[in-house]
């Protein structure tokens, strides 16, 4: 096998158990760039992104091969917000929300967002039929996820509560089409908020210590919003690398978070 | 005979004359190098050192060779002339001579029936190294004596002291060209024995001479072509893939093809030089220049291209547009293994313009005077020496009215705006407008005309008059800034005939033109085509015994004399020039003399929104006053400050490219940041037009002027927002948010 464009999920489930050497295609835009220029050869592709049930949208549950462009005019804000960041309006027409999420880069922009409202993955396969894994078990370091090699992600699971308001915020040196130095996302919800970071680990991750400290307080002071978003900036582990340094990546770190919050409260 | 009803010539100089190439660049019908193709082509692959500086252990082509689909695999060994090449120097081998000294350096080419085959094959070539440490310090090469050269500037008195005195130490990085037309090159073996070159290139008959000799052969059998150029602002003046491309067409016999990738192509080309400079400017108490001290280093990197020359521009222009009796300057570039540097537009005058305009800025601030105010102090003018050189200005250099100009263009509305992509961080949606500060700045640059030091610089061009029209035949190369449309203006305003065509001749067909490059062609290449034209126009009046030369044909007093057919009825007529330049001379030991033919000045007003805490910001507004002399094509020139502003915003702010142990960690524009429409900002514009001494109508050149002090305008903008010092472009988030 070469090359599948699969029309339909069971289709792809079985090319993936027949061919699990071959790759996964949705938009293509992560994937062609590294089959780009022959720096990386695929044994053999499967492409899923016109599989009806991955392009589903409703209610909780987000199709992994809706694009950006459907996301950006969507209800969640901040999902809408981290989408219209992504790429050019033609890398936003292609490129999926699953693909994110497979690719599992440190600074990929739908990551905190999973993280911040406690999304979860469904994946299926063959064999084993349909799993739900936390994003927390799933993002398991750079570029790499417990998604098995017959699985496929189907769709991003919204929790039943989902959040009163939710921000994103992004820093790059460039003001459109920039990889994040630092994302983040904050929600708030009925038990208080939840402030997620990407590109500061090798994983998204959550702010909890601050996200505690925050959540103790009963009407949020000058004070507390300074002592949070020091706790923000001395939770996540950034390193230092051309795009910035883990010095400023703490500092920024803690300022988006701050500033979100700030953003939520006047929501 | 008609009386004649003589109107001027439509899309003469002064109008803003459609460009001939427009249409087909908008429409993506324009062929760039990369669209070169011919059938039964192969296509061709380049092994690269993955180390800055090692010794080639072991190379063995073998498996390459043997593979299907490989027509051949070349080496050092295979060079079959001269085995270096360089346009000052030779001193760069075609391929590794066994010590690679930079990070991407050429080792082995291959040419195969595709373009996957002779990746492959480069891949399968057998290549150890023995990594050896690499030189990285420019200042440490300096000291060890490793420079291409060294410049002392000794003019006036050493003791001279003003009451006043900045000192400080400035740095610029690494700034790419970052053409998005890659090199690319199509070689076509003629069949008896010569090739024919279609390459990229800014230069094509510095390009031909240097190719001749590493082929081995004679000027007659190597033929280059000009070719669509996608963005070249230096990156097209030095060899890259053109000898490389020729020797496989050679060997094979076949045509071959090589279009380098992005990450190929910020290995394959020359980059801006990264200086350190050190400045000590000693000043009387109403603000007065008494002395500048200055010691700087730049890093060449590892071949000389054209070094030598960057370093006298940086050196001459280290005051800027400013009057000052006494200047001292000690500078050097360095040979290491980092990316070797080159030309790139503003070459050289535009790192020392960041230090000088920054230290102006604080002399300014220090007396309590406005930051023009000081610069019109100082302001240089016609008839002053400049400061390094002692050259006395001669034209034009209107100092004091680009500072007026430039005060007299509105600023932009006041109001943070409510756009969150017109906000520092932008769609990141990082900054509330309430976290925005606003900041002004400026700055001045001055840049000399054409090329210096008693270089031969000079253009050809034949014009041939047909029924048709006017023929300009030159192999002066067009990158996109609008050559072709200028010199069919200046044809059309001197002969009045409106059917002007321009057609690019190779390297056997006419002389050089010179370099695009040094704010030249408009000068050079216009004003062959001004001189040509006239001898053309006077040999025609006076041959048909008329006054004027129109559409129709020739005139005298008032009455059509000559039909163009008739003038044109013994054959097409001709008119060869070679256009020089005033001639400029070698500087003596202390710099001293004239080495340039002439200056252009411009200033630039930069309105930034920053936001302190994060270190972003947004360029608003840049507002610039520009030296033209003339304004042949009024929207050319604004194209060319507005193209100058973007390339000067990116390098205040984003552009850099990252070299750690010799080896660049940023090759892509993933993260080779240039700015895109929503970082530009909203540009006004004056056109300063009083005539240079020498060139068509008084033109200047005005090619690299925008980028030299847009850079530091913005800078001294975030300055005045934030209060920081603000040292090295580019600025990044850190250095703003002191973190
Ligand atoms: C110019 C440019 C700009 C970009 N800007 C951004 C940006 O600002 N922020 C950002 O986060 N990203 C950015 N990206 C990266 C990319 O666009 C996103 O990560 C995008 O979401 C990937 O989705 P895709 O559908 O194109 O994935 P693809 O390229 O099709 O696939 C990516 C990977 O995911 C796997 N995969 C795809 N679908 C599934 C599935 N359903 N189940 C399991 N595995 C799957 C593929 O096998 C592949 O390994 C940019 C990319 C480019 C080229």
């Amino acid at each position: 096998m070469d090359f599948l464009a699969a029309g339909d999920l069971s289709t792809a489930l079985d090319a993936r158990a027949e061919h699990p050497e071959a790759e996964l295609l949705a938009g293509g835009t992560d994937l062609m760039v590294e089959v780009n220029l022959s720096y990386h050869r695929p044994a053999g592709v499967i492409a899923v992104r016109s599989c009806e049930e991955l392009l589903e949208w409703e209610g909780r549950r987000i199709g992994a091969a809706v694009t950006w462009a459907r996301l950006e005019d969507g209800p969640h804000r901040a999902l809408a917000q981290l989408a219209r960041t992504i790429g050019s309006p033609q890398i936003r027409a292609a490129g999926t929300l699953g693909g994110n999420v497979a690719t599992a880069s440190p600074a990929g922009d739908g990551l905190p967002w999973i993280a911040a409202i406690d999304a979860e993955i469904e994946v299926a396969s063959q064999r084993r039929g349909t799993r739900i894994i936390a994003w927390d078990e799933f993002f398991v370091g750079v570029k790499e996820t417990t998604l098995a090699p017959d699985e496929i992600i189907t769709a991003i699971l919204l929790p039943e509560h989902m959040p009163v308001s939710q921000e994103f915020a992004k820093v790059g040196v460039r003001n459109v089409m920039v990889i994040a130095m630092v994302n983040c996302v904050v929600a708030r919800g009925e038990d208080g908020f939840r402030v997620a970071l990407g590109s500061v680990a090798p994983v998204p991750i959550r702010a909890y210590r601050a996200e505690e400290m925050i959540n103790a307080e009963t009407s949020i002071s000058d004070a507390a919003l300074t002592e949070f978003a020091r706790i923000v900036s001395d939770e996540v582990r950034p390193i230092s690398d051309h795009r910035s340094t883990e010095a400023y990546r703490r500092h920024a770190s803690g300022v988006l978070a701050r500033r979100l919050v700030e953003r939520c409260l006047a929501a | 005979m008609t009386v004649g009803t003589k109107e001027r010539v439509a899309a003469g100089i002064g109008e803003n004359a459609p460009r001939p190439d427009g249409v087909a660049k908008l429409s993506g019908n324009f062929a760039y190098g990369s669209d070169l193709w011919i059938d039964g082509m192969l296509w061709g692959a380049t092994l690269r050192s993955p180390y800055a500086h090692a010794r080639l252990v072991e190379l063995d082509i073998t498996p390459a060779v043997v593979m299907s689909g490989v027509r051949a695999v070349l080496t050092q060994d295979d060079v079959p002339g001269r085995p270096t090449f360089g346009q000052v120097e030779p001193d760069q081998p075609v391929l590794c001579d066994g010590v690679a000294r930079y990070w991407g350096e050429p080792v082995a080419i291959v040419a195969a029936d595709d373009q996957e085959t002779a990746r492959a094959a480069v891949e399968a070539i057998i290549v150890e190294w023995e990594p050896l440490p690499p030189v990285t310090d420019p200042d440490q090469a300096r000291a060890a004596g490793e420079t291409y050269r060294d410049m002392v500037i000794r003019r006036g008195d050493a003791d001279a002291a003003g009451s006043v005195v900045i000192e400080g130490e400035y740095e610029t990085a690494i700034q790419d060209q970052a053409p998005l037309g890659p090199e690319a090159g199509l070689a076509i073996p003629d069949g008896s024995g010569g090739v024919d070159l279609h390459v990229t290139s800014q230069w094509i008959h510095i390009d031909h001479a240097q190719i001749i000799a590493s082929l081995g052969m004679e000027p007659d059998d190597v033929r280059c072509h000009p070719v669509g150029i996608g963005g070249a602002f230096g990156a097209r003046e030095d060899i890259s893939l053109h000898i490389h491309v020729a020797m496989l067409a050679l060997r094979t016999g076949r045509p071959v093809r090589i279009v380098y990738d992005r990450t190929e192509s910020f290995a394959g080309h020359v980059k801006r030089h990264p200086a350190r400079m050190r400045y000590r400017h000693e000043a009387d108490d109403e603000g007065r220049l008494v002395k500048v001290t200055v010691d700087m280093v730049l890093d060449g990197g590892a071949y000389a291209h054209t070094s030598h020359a960057v370093l006298a521009n940086a050196s001459f222009f280290t005051v800027g547009p400013y009057k000052c009796d006494n200047v001292f300057v000690d500078a050097a570039v360095s040979r290491t293994n980092n990316p070797p540097a080159g030309a790139m537009r503003g070459f050289g005058a535009v790192q020392v313009c960041f230090a000088y305009e920054s230290q102006m800025d604080r002399l300014a601030e220090v007396l309590g005077l406005h930051p023009l105010e000081v610069r019109r102090r100082n302001a240089l003018g016609p008839g002053d020496p400049l400061a390094t050189s002692g050259q006395i200005v001669e034209g034009s250099l209107p100092t004091l009215r680009v500072i007026d100009e430039l005060e007299s263009i509105p600023m932009p509305d006041a109001a943070i705006p409510d756009d969150p992509r017109r906000l520092p961080g932008g769609t990141g949606l990082t900054t509330p407008k309430d976290a925005v500060v606003r900041g002004v700045g400026f700055a001045l640059g001055l840049k000399n005309l054409a090329f210096s030091e008693a270089f031969d610089d000079f253009s050809e061009v034949l014009l041939i008059l047909t029924p048709a029209g006017l023929e300009i035949h030159t192999a002066a190369i067009e990158v996109g800034q609008g050559l072709v449309t200028i010199c069919e203006q200046i044809a059309r305003t001197v002969l009045g005939i409106e059917a002007v065509a321009w057609l690019s001749a190779d390297t056997s067909q006419i002389g050089s033109a010179g370099s695009t490059s040094a704010s030249r062609q408009t000068q050079m290449t216009g004003g062959a085509v001004y001189e040509a034209a006239v001898g053309l126009r006077d040999k025609i009046l006076q041959q048909f015994g008329g006054d004027e030369l129109t559409n129709d044909g020739v005139y005298d007093r008032g009455e059509l004399v000559a039909t163009l057919d008739a003038v044109t009825a013994d054959g097409p007529i001709e008119q060869w020039v070679r256009y020089r330049h005033p001639p400029t001379e070698e500087p003596d030991e202390f710099g001293q003399g004239n080495p340039h033919a002439g200056f252009v000045v411009a200033a630039h007003r930069a309105v930034v929104d920053v936001d302190p805490e994060l270190g972003l910001v947004r360029v608003v507004q840049i507002d610039t006053a520009q030296d033209v002399g003339k304004a042949l094509n009024p929207q050319a020139i604004v194209g060319q400050l507005e193209g100058g502003i973007a390339q000067g915003v990116g390098f205040a702010i984003m552009e850099e490219l990252i070299v750690e142990d010799g080896v660049i960690l940023n090759p892509t524009f993933t993260d080779y940041l240039i700015p895109t429409l929503l970082d530009m900002p909203d540009v006004g514009s004056r056109l300063i037009e009083e005539p240079a001494h020498w060139g068509p109508f008084g033109a200047k050149g005005i090619g690299e002027s925008p980028t030299i002090s847009s850079t530091p305008a913005v800078v001294a903008a975030i300055r005045a927002a934030t209060g920081r010092p603000l040292n090295r472009v580019p600025v990044r988030p850190q250095d703003i948010a002191g973190v």
